[in-house]
């Protein structure tokens, strides 16, 4: 039995929204793996509850958009952005870091959107979300407005959403993924049901000739009380030969990220796995992109 | 209260529940399905795990509510309802010695319900990660996948070929 006064079902967004509006304390649950995790330990005590979680119809799902897109619903599962054939297809990096988190049958409950909703920094499909510039859209009494992924974040556990809001939707522009090749790479103490200690999501952009880096991201979590894109490391790379960018990548993110001690890892270890991690993400993110290193 | 109606082992079912349970609570205290256990209760261990529409889940971390109009499957139902027989996969783990204190057992069964089901030959690398949502304190694992292995080589034939 959970410590909760009411479940309200919601049956459409608009109905959540209302039921949102009307209800100034209420907490919006869709997979529940963290808002259910809070409520056993005592956060949230005898709190009102507006679920989400059977609104697949409206809120499930990935699609390409007419325009090359890629639409993600954010009820969708790590599970289902994993073995969606669009995502497959068009973002692999991402279904391969939903593939990291928690375990199978976690991964069949806990949502995309809920992994950037609760504003974690540690949120497996966060950082490379945020690699890739991802759209926003979030709807609420006002109607539709976008938020670039890039001003989601405003602090720890606190994110670009109004209490009578929803995402709707995650967008991420084919002008974004178009070209590009990621790897993510989670370092946990286990393999798996853990949460990072650091990870790292690394996209590049190699030039015609697979040599040199046109373009890069570098985006992590638990590196800062958010996840983070380290900007200036992104343009120094920018023309780099592959081989010297290895190099430099992982020294250069140093500079940019503000790890903190921790009971799971201190900054010291943390700062270590930026530097090593980085550059392990982006020589994987250059094979991928048919480069050799 | 408020009326919840599913199916449950391929039986219809209808009973009142409370808002505030979760799918484990119904299972265990107004089914009488105890083959479901509550381990940690917030998703770690996957002892609770049931089949939600075919699919694993925690049913720890599932609110009671949210099974309306769905399909659930727990170990009770894996036996055959006549003869009481045991299922392949649940004589995978009894010939595999995978059991030993016994109380990760009957979810692991249901991870591997949904393994064999899936009709795919895996790795061992793979089972093994298809069932990293399950802790073991007892066997080290090696049986566990070997009975998992069994099940799946024993359902599609796969049994003496290269995996």
């Amino acid at each position: 039995m959970y410590d909760i006064t009411s479940v309200y079902q919601a049956k459409s967004v608009d109905d959540a929204i209302a039921a949102l509006t009307a209800d100034p304390q209420a907490v919006v649950i869709a997979g529940g793996t963290d808002v259910l995790i809070k409520i056993r330990e005592g956060k949230l005590a005898g709190c009102r509850l507006v679920s989400i979680h059977g609104l697949t119809q409206e809120l499930a799902g990935v699609t390409l958009a007419e325009n090359g897109d890629v639409e993600i619903g954010p009820l969708t599962t790590f599970r289902g952005c994993t073995e969606s054939p669009v995502i497959q297809k068009t973002v692999p990096v991402l279904g391969e870091a939903a593939d990291t988190a928690g375990g199978p049958q976690l991964r069949a409950a806990g949502t995309l959107g809920g992994n950037l909703c609760n504003g974690i920094t540690s949120a497996d499909t966060a950082s490379t979300q945020l690699a890739f510039g991802a759209i926003l859209r979030v709807r609420g009494p006002q109607g539709v407005r976008e938020v670039p992924i890039s001003e989601w974040y405003q602090g720890v556990g606190k994110v670009a959403l109004a209490h009578d809001e929803l995402l709707v939707k995650i967008v991420i522009p084919q002008s974004h993924y178009r070209g590009w090749s990621g790897h993510y790479i989670k370092y946990a103490m286990r393999n798996a049901m853990d949460i990072a200690t650091l990870g790292v999501s690394c996209l590049v952009k190699l030039t015609a000739d697979k040599r040199g880096v046109e373009d890069l991201r570098l985006a992590f979590g638990v590196a800062g009380p958010v996840p983070m894109r380290c900007l200036e490391t992104e343009q120094a790379m920018v023309g780099l030969p592959v081989e010297e960018a290895a190099e430099k990548i992982g020294p250069s993110a140093l500079g940019e990220v503000q790890p903190r001690d921790s009971w799971r890892a201190s900054r010291a270890f943390r700062l270590q796995l930026v530097e090593e991690l980085s550059k392990r993400a982006f020589v994987e993110a250059v094979r991928k992109g048919g480069g050799a290193l | 209260m408020e009326i919840l109606k599913c199916t449950v082992n391929g039986r219809p079912a209808e009973l009142g529940v409370d808002p505030r349970e979760s799918l484990a609570d119904t299972l265990r205290e107004r089914l009488g399905l105890t083959s479901v256990k509550k381990g940690c209760e917030v998703g770690e261990c996957g002892a609770c795990t049931v089949l939600v529409d075919g699919v694993a889940i925690d049913s720890c971390i599932y609110l009671a509510v949210w099974a309306q109009g769905k399909s659930i499957l727990t170990v009770e139902g894996l036996r055959d309802p006549d003869t009481g027989e045991l299922s392949d996969i649940q004589k995978a783990f009894v010939e595999e010695a995978a059991v030993q204190c016994g109380f990760c057992t009957p979810g692991i069964i249901m991870s591997a319900v949904e393994i064999v089901g899936s009709g795919k030959q895996y790795t061992r690398e793979e089972l093994r990660k298809l069932i990293s949502g399950h802790l073991c304190r007892c066997t080290g694992y090696e049986n566990i996948l070997n009975a998992v292995e069994r099940a799946v080589n024993t359902a599609h034939g796969f049994v003496g070929k290269e995996s």
